[in-house]
């Protein structure tokens, strides 16, 4: 078999325990891809000799039979994850140097289940950013390209996007605080899904907003998606969040039958100035799933226009408290001191040096809105809003609907460097679809559904109830064997 | 609300983010860029409404009051930028 990298997770499981291919194989392959990508600026650490190891390891487990589903299968790791001895920054300089001395509840459960780390991946600092242009590694680029310039990815998962778009890993890890899988899974067409809150455990994640990330696959197809994210949930102590439930078999929820479902159509995502192309893909999703037996409503989410700046109130509230820990004292970057400087110079000094632009943009907000006095003004209106844009959602499953579809986002991907001189507030709008999910803390996938005139990957999103990610996913995979999308980026890297 | 050089100073101060004098007045605008963003707030009747604490409906999950970790100082101290002795060393605090 060749270019084995292309394999899906589903395809190269049932390949390995077929004895056609083995792990070993299969990460070499994948390792040479990484090798031949570094224009791309998806990886920017190196584990290729704990993949190795891992995929020998593998291998024997696969020949004695105990192997689940993940054994063998190469992956990217979003740098977000803490893994024991392997530089991990939030693509921040902050945290340069940083090796942690621990390994994340999620990447322990996936190396428990087999998988192969290939290395670490790029994404926006501290995951905060729609483009990965704030990242300490510079810019990700995304694989498709449609004339000389180089696009992005989306953000904050760029890399783990590219990585995947690429076939440079079999999937990768994202984390999701308001759009940041579904956002670049659909800017690169590939699938991403962000699990219901507490689904995942948040253990040795960096922080950005305690109460609104989650971690969650990208992956090649739906199928892929089921089974990565059931390697990755369940229940951890060391969350306080995590929940404690059942995780179930979310590939066996796959029936490819949605018959008598309700889907919604929220009449306050179609936005003002919103493509034709977008609106269209929008329609044809519905038609699918209409053809496929569901049952199409027209519903309403009244708050969901307020959506973005209650997120932008909450998720820098939450990020300046987080990111009080880097101080130049327990770990990373410190700057250096002139003579007479004491603590507050160094704090002061260390995280002028260490943090980037948008980081203390966020920093600085969140310190404001909660700050004496504006606390209520703002902080607490926010959070108010946030139970309102919850209500919203539980009205309709109320009224009995299963899920709801909605554009992923509201363009294709653009070229890198050309929203430098917009308004911070024109970024934020890229997570207009998406932020929604976080603040009510549903279930989310964007599922690859079409390419626009220029050629470049468009996504639908279809959101669920809480903690019936297996049903939401059996819906995305009627949408994707409906949608038949199976482009590729041309090879140019 | 209006951020002017002086609020945007204090509030570089409480962040304790260094932000040169110059810098200023571009970072007040942006920082008004996005609080006249989140002003929409202000069109929702929020009357009555409980501001979210936990976007799941959980009780938090409680344990034995007990030791359940220690005796990790090597690896607690692997990381910082100095450290001496078994601490973690900063500039001199108290003159």
């Amino acid at each position: 078999m060749s270019d084995l990298n292309k394999l899906g997770i589903a395809e190269a499981r049932d390949a390995m325990r077929a004895g056609d291919v083995s792990a070993v194989e299969l990460t070499e392959a994948c390792l040479s891809a990484v090798d031949g990508a570094k224009t791309l600026n998806a990886f920017v650490h190196d584990t290729s000799e704990i993949a190795r190891d891992q995929a020998k390891a593998a291998d024997a487990r696969i020949k004695s039979g105990d192997a689940p589903d993940m054994c063998g299968i190469p992956l990217g790791i979003k740098d977000l994850f803490c893994t024991k001895g392997v530089p991990g920054q939030a693509a921040s300089r902050i945290l340069e140097g940083f090796k942690p001395e621990y390994e994340s509840t999620i990447t322990t459960q996936l190396w428990d289940a087999g998988a192969v780390m290939l290395g670490k991946l790029n994404m926006d600092e501290f995951a905060m950013g729609s483009s990965n242009e704030t990242s300490v590694y510079g810019d990700v680029i995304n694989p498709w390209k449609i004339d000389d310039r180089n696009l992005t990815p989306g953000g904050s998962s760029g890399g783990s996007a590219t990585a995947v778009a690429a076939d440079l890993c079999l999937g990768a890890t994202g984390t999701d605080t308001g759009g940041s899988i579904r956002q670049p899974a659909a800017f690169v067409g590939i699938t991403g899904m962000k699990p219901t809150y507490g689904r995942c455990s948040r253990w040795g994640v960096v922080a950005f907003a305690s109460s609104l990330d989650q971690a969650g696959p990208m992956t090649k197809s739906v199928r892929d998606a089921a089974i990565m994210l059931e390697a990755m949930s369940g229940h951890d102590p060391k969350d306080s969040t995590s929940a404690n439930l059942a995780v179930p078999n979310f590939e066996a929820a796959l029936s490819g039958d949605i018959k008598g479902k309700k889907i919604g159509i929220p009449k306050e995502y179609r936005m003002d100035g919103m493509p034709d192309e977008i609106e269209q893909l929008w329609a044809d999703g519905t038609a699918m799933l209409k053809d496929a037996g569901a049952e199409i409503v027209d519903i309403s989410l009244p708050h969901t226009k307020y959506a973005l700046p209650a997120y932008y109130v909450v998720a820098p509230a939450e990020a300046s408290s987080n990111l009080a820990r880097y101080d130049g004292v327990r770990f990373g970057h410190r700057a250096s001191l002139a003579q007479g400087d004491g603590i507050t110079e160094m704090y002061e000094k260390t995280r002028a040096e260490g943090f980037g632009p948008e980081v203390q943009r966020r920093v600085m907000i969140g310190t404001y809105v909660l700050s004496a006095g504006f606390y209520d003004a703002y902080y607490n209106r926010a959070r108010k809003v946030r139970t309102l844009i919850k209500k919203d959602f539980e009205d309709v499953f109320a009224q009995g609907v299963d899920a709801i579809l909605t554009p992923a986002t509201p363009s294709s991907a653009f070229g890198l460097g050309e929203m430098k001189d917009a308004d911070p507030v024109q970024m934020y709008l890229n997570d207009v679809f998406t932020v929604t999910v976080n603040l009510a803390g549903l279930p989310g996938i964007a599922v690859p559904a079409g390419l626009d005139k220029q050629g470049l990957p468009l996504g639908l999103q279809l959101i669920g109830r809480p903690w019936e990610e297996g049903d939401l996913l059996n819906t995305a995979y009627v949408l994707e064997q409906a949608a038949g999308f199976v482009a590729k980026p041309e090879k140019w890297w | 609300m209006s951020i002017d050089r002086t609020t945007a100073a204090r509030v570089a101060k409480l962040a304790r983010i260094a932000v040169p004098e110059d810098a200023l007045p571009k970072l007040a605008d942006e920082l008004n860029g996005i609080l006249s963003f989140m002003e929409q707030l202000n069109e929702v009747d929020v009357e009555g409404v409980e501001p979210m604490t936990s976007v799941t409906p959980m009780a938090l999950p409680q344990r034995e009051d007990v030791v359940t970790d220690g005796d990790q100082q090597a690896k607690v101290l692997a990381n910082a930028p100095d450290a001496r002795e078994g601490f973690f060393a900063v500039p001199k605090v108290v003159e």
